[in-house]
């Protein structure tokens, strides 16, 4: 089974939402998600400064078998992001997703969005049936 | 078996001298003027012949292995094809040669167009897409063109069943169309009550392939196609899987509006390595006008190019020239090769075979995804059981069929079936064939049983074991260094 | 039954273990309303020796006329030990390289090709080749517009004197995708791209440059000066180029400061026989930063379990087959089979051997120009530097010319007057190292009768 957070919020597209104590918000995928994609060979993360809609395409996580496109969670302007760490070390993703294999941070323009999205308990409702 | 790089045969002055001028010498002037030559091989004449020589006997091939891959028809490629495409006359010819000095060339590419509109029941055809991809590509753009014609401006959903190939959804991107996907029902049909809530409006077409990806025969085509034409759009075949229907049915007379072929498949053309193919596309009336260019054309005994002049509403040109010619000849003469008869058969054949495997393969204790159902001229063999009971999984199986001296069936498509092995024997393979690859199957799902960790570790009589594909993407080494 | 190996009891066997009473039953899926009842439309089956005396009748009736046609697809010398090793039935019949362990023999040669093409265009990375060098234009275009974040526009500016044909390919396949294309006129004296044709760009929002090198016309443009002018507007820099012009020119890769971004083209002048226009196959080459945007098949090395270097195919994460919709394009296959001939051809002549072979062209396409332009009538239209091909005017429509010219046995050229109605009666000569001095004295003879 998974690795799912109670303190972390989630998209049912398999991305998590940390909100930090400054309100911005980091955003990465879960421990399901870097499992189903395997071992990860390139991260694409959304440049500084690059506004993002919710739901809409904000990275693309690579693997050797597969490419999808991270979701942002939330909408607001991108204000960091991990393309340091992760062009050198695409697998901190695989190792440790809530960590250091963060992909971008997010300062939210409508806080309003946080409380629709899943909390650890829903989402692993969500993980279970794509299990089965 | 290991052969270097040819670079590092490579000695300064070496080259095969007998096959250029060499006294020539060039007037460039200073600036133009390339000043450190390409490294490209310096090696004797004999050592190029020996190199790649010994790369080809490095490969798995139809005319050295079984190749059941599922989609991909590796039917027998007829000698003949390759010797008649490549008479000195039809090799030499410019492609931008005179009609006048063209006519022999003309008449086989103008009866090709007409035997290839009556197999699949279409009104007109276009031999230049240049790959299935590109045939997808025109016919996409026809049905595009087709609306945007009538001021049906709003048109841009092209609806796709969840197995379809990934070129399907792909190529409906690259036409600016948003793709909408249907699910399949557990017996292998689109689910046509999804299909009716999809259709609105916004419907440009549906891309289908029938048989289906799944490997069985959409029993309720005619259905599909009336629900999509009343609704306003047009249906597109992919003709993937044409070699289980050829001289069976007519996708025409389906209702598909629009086809394209694989005549890499269907038509037996060579595969060489990954390429070149061909995708012919067929259009009924409605697409007519719409057929990329060129065009042969008769006017009485005479053959011609028609092009734009003669297509005003041609979706353009795909390639520089006329598309594959050298592949279309060698349509051409595998079409006359079989005749009406042969044409017939094939697909009898192929049905045959698969049918056969599948039942073999059944009796020996492998699932079919679809149990219920008939083969087509493909089959599905899923080894969810084996990968979650033995830890053995699709992957190993096929690596370990190439020990026994099988390529591996298709693995991993369609998607939608875990663990699946799609498997096509084609007409041209002989019972015994077919009978030693159920033994081979039988044998490691044995060994699968007794000791996972062998099948797991294979293959290990090639030239390699298993490479590393995450370090293939990570540590990119994609050329080579010298020093 | 040609190629159908089943003996009747192999079919009642094989009936027997499926439990079906005859090869129909196993149709019975499809609907009878559908089933076919005859294909009337389809003549009776040849055997292989009548088969091969109609292909022959048919050869014959087009015969080998004197070929002095280039416009894109040009005739060489291409040694035997090329196709002889290509039909190998290993490489022939041998399919997509799936299966690395399986294909070693295609996946190495894919990947010394990749190495001698990005040599050979001065770039860091090929691909395994794509359809044909119209195509790959296309591609290019698409792969720009992907890899310039900071453009908005998807604007490309085309020089005139860009093969026309490849133009219009590039429009039909971009159709759906929003690119524009501005066609930049050529300077009618030279019949190369001027500056002033640039400057009315300059400052532009412009995503990427076309160049062709040589042109269309043969000429050789001034691609240092281009190459900057796009760097210093922020716009790609396209390069269209003859493989084997690359033998004698400056390589796309060291055009102008900072070189060319993405370089194609038709590799059919290395080992790919004219066979009426395809197959043949277009190159890409790019630089590393842009390799994740680059569409088709790309081969890596790396090793296996054992340590062993192999090759394989890889970045197939951008590809049709796993992407869906997302992909970099629909290209599912490449012309594995042109590429193996052109590797082998490369191999054959090396650069030495390529660079004669380019010099022999450029010395019968003078030897062409001098011959016809004594004849009355015949005008050299750019006295600039040029590779293998020259535009000569002459003194009625080239249509007619060339109607005559092919009923003496000669291909006399390409007819300009349609696409480039500035040019006049316009005809574009190629004669490549196949051309001896002999031909194109024939070729004198007759287009002087023909003038007269």
């Amino acid at each position: 089974m998974s690795s799912i957070p109670s303190n972390l919020k989630y998209l049912d597209s398999h991305e998590w939402a940390r909100v930090e104590s400054d309100g911005t918000v980091t955003i990465g995928i879960s421990d399901h998600a870097q499992g189903a994609l395997g071992d990860l060979v390139f991260v694409e993360v959304p440049e500084v400064g690059r506004a993002l809609t919710k739901g809409g395409a904000a990275a693309v996580v690579e693997s050797v078998k597969a490419a999808s496109d991270v979701y942002s969670p939330v909408s607001g302007q991108v204000i960091a992001n991990n393309s340091e760490a992760l062009s050198a070390t695409p697998e901190l993703v695989n190792s440790d997703p809530y960590g250091q294999g963060w992909l971008f941070k997010v300062k939210p323009s409508n806080s309003g969005e946080l409380s629709s999205l899943l909390d650890a308990k829903a989402y692993e409702k969500v993980v279970e049936e794509a299990g089965h | 078996m290991h052969e270097p790089l040819i670079f590092t045969h490579s000695r300064t002055g070496r080259s095969a001298a007998g096959q250029y001028p060499q006294a020539a010498a060039a007037e460039v002037p200073e600036k133009f003027r390339r000043k450190k030559r390409a490294e490209l091989p310096e090696v004797s004449e004999l050592q190029a012949v020996r190199h790649f020589t010994r790369l080809s006997q490095l490969n798995f091939s139809i005319d050295t292995h079984f190749y059941p891959l599922g989609s991909c028809t590796m039917k027998y490629n007829p000698r003949a094809c390759n010797q008649f495409a490549m008479l000195p006359e039809f090799l030499g010819r410019h492609p931008l040669a005179p009609d006048s000095v063209s006519q022999g060339f003309l008449a086989c590419m103008f009866e090709l167009q007409e035997m290839l509109k009556e197999v699949t029941g279409m009104k007109g055809v276009s031999l230049t897409p240049m790959a299935g991809a590109q045939g997808e590509f025109a016919g996409v753009a026809m049905i595009r063109a087709y609306h945007k014609a009538r001021g049906d401006l709003d048109r841009t959903e092209i609806i796709v069943p969840d197995a379809a190939h990934g070129t399907n959804p792909a190529t409906a991107t690259m036409c600016g169309c948003t793709v909408v996907e249907i699910p399949s029902l557990p017996n292998g049909d689109t689910d046509v009550e999804a299909l009716k809530q999809a259709l609105g409006p916004r419907t440009a077409g549906i891309m289908l392939t029938n048989p289906s990806t799944l490997g069985v025969f959409e029993r309720r085509i005619q259905e599909i196609a009336k629900l999509v034409h009343d609704a306003g759009g047009l249906l597109y075949y992919d003709g993937a899987n044409l070699n289980a229907i050829l001289g069976k049915v007519r996708p025409g007379t389906m209702g598909f509006d629009v086809i394209h072929m694989n005549l890499h498949k269907t038509f037996s053309t060579p595969h060489g390595g990954g390429g070149p193919g061909s995708g012919a596309v067929g259009v009924g009336e409605r697409l007519l006008p719409f057929l990329p260019i060129p065009i042969v054309g008769r006017d009485g005994d005479r053959y011609r190019w028609l092009d734009a002049q003669d297509l005003p509403q041609t979706i353009g040109r795909l390639s520089a020239f006329m598309g594959n010619a050298g592949v279309l000849l060698r349509a051409y003469v595998y079409m006359r090769m079989l005749g009406r008869a042969g044409m017939q058969r094939v697909a009898e054949y192929a049905a045959l075979n698969a049918n056969y495997m599948l039942a073999r393969l059944q009796q020996a204790g492998f699932d079919a995804a679809y149990p219920g159902r008939r083969a087509s001229h493909e089959f599905i063999i899923t080894l969810k059981r084996q990968a979650k009971q033995l830890g053995v999984n699709a992957m190993d199986f096929a690596k370990r069929l190439l020990d026994h001296g099988f390529h591996a069936p298709t693995t991993y498509f369609p998607l939608l079936v875990p663990e699946c092995l799609l498997i096509e024997p084609t007409e041209t393979e002989a019972k015994e064939e077919l009978d030693a690859f159920i033994e081979a199957m039988i044998a490691i799902q044995r060994e699968a049983e007794q000791d996972a960790a062998k099948v797991k570790g294979a293959p290990y009589t090639l030239p390699v074991r298993r490479l590393d594909d995450v370090r293939a993407a990570k540590q990119l080494d994609l050329t080579y260094q010298r020093g | 039954m040609p190629f159908i190996p089943h003996t009747e009891t192999d079919v009642r066997e094989m009936l027997a273990a499926i439990g079906a009473p005859s090869i129909d039953a196993l149709f019975e899926e499809i609907p009878a309303a559908l089933r076919i009842k005859s294909l009337d439309g389809i003549p009776e089956a040849l055997t292989e020796m009548e088969t091969g005396r109609l292909m022959q009748q048919r050869a014959s009736r087009d015969g080998r006329p004197l070929n002095f046609l280039g416009a894109g697809a040009y005739e060489h010398h291409i040694p035997a030990a090329v196709w002889a090793i290509v039909t190998r039935g290993e490489f022939y019949s041998a399919y997509t390289p799936y299966q690395a362990e399986a294909s070693q023999g295609t996946l190495q040669l894919l990947y010394e090709y990749q190495s001698m093409m990005a040599s050979l265009t001065a770039m860091q990375v090929s691909n395994a080749s794509l359809y044909d060098g119209a195509s790959a234009l296309a591609e290019a275009c698409l792969m720009a517009v992907r890899a310039h974040r900071k453009s908005k526009s998807a604007r490309i500016l085309v020089p005139a004197a860009v093969n026309p044909t490849y133009l219009e390919v590039a429009r039909a396949i971009t159709e759906g995708q929003n690119l524009k294309f501005d066609v930049l006129p050529y300077d009618a004296p030279s019949g190369t791209l001027g500056t002033s044709s640039l400057d009315a760009y300059k400052g532009q929002d412009i995503t990427a440059v076309v160049v062709q090198q040589p042109n269309f016309f043969g000429l050789l443009e001034d691609v240092d000066a281009i190459t900057d002018w796009a760097a210093a507007n922020n716009a790609l820099l396209i390069a269209v180029v003859n493989p084997l012009s690359l033998a004698l020119l400056k390589p796309p890769g060291e055009w102008g400061t900072k070189g060319a971004d993405i370089v194609v083209g038709d590799g059919q002048p290395f080992g790919v026989p004219l066979s009426s226009g395809g197959p043949y196959f277009g190159f890409m080459t790019t630089k590393l930063e842009h390799v994740r945007q680059m569409p088709g098949r790309i081969i890596g090395r790396t090793v296996d379990l054992d340590g062993k270097p192999g090759f394989t195919l890889t970045l197939q994460a951008r590809e049709q087959h796993i992407r869906r919709s997302k992909a970099t394009s629909n290209i599912c296959t490449n012309q594995g089979l042109l590429v193996t001939a052109a590797t082998i051809h490369m191999s054959l002549l090396g650069s030495a051997g390529l660079e004669k072979v380019a010099a022999a062209s450029q010395t019968q396409t003078s030897a062409l120009v001098a011959a016809l332009t004594r004849i009355k009538g015949v005008k050299l239209a750019f006295s600039g530097p040029r590779f293998h091909e020259a535009v000569l005017q002459l003194d009625r429509k080239v249509s007619d010319v060339l109607d005559a010219l092919a009923k003496r046995g000669i291909v006399g050229g390409y007819d300009l007057s349609r696409q480039y109605p500035d040019l006049g009666n316009a005809l574009l000569v190629c004669a490549t190292e196949t051309r001896t001095d002999e031909d194109i004295a024939q070729y004198a003879k007759i287009l002087g009768e023909v003038l007269k």
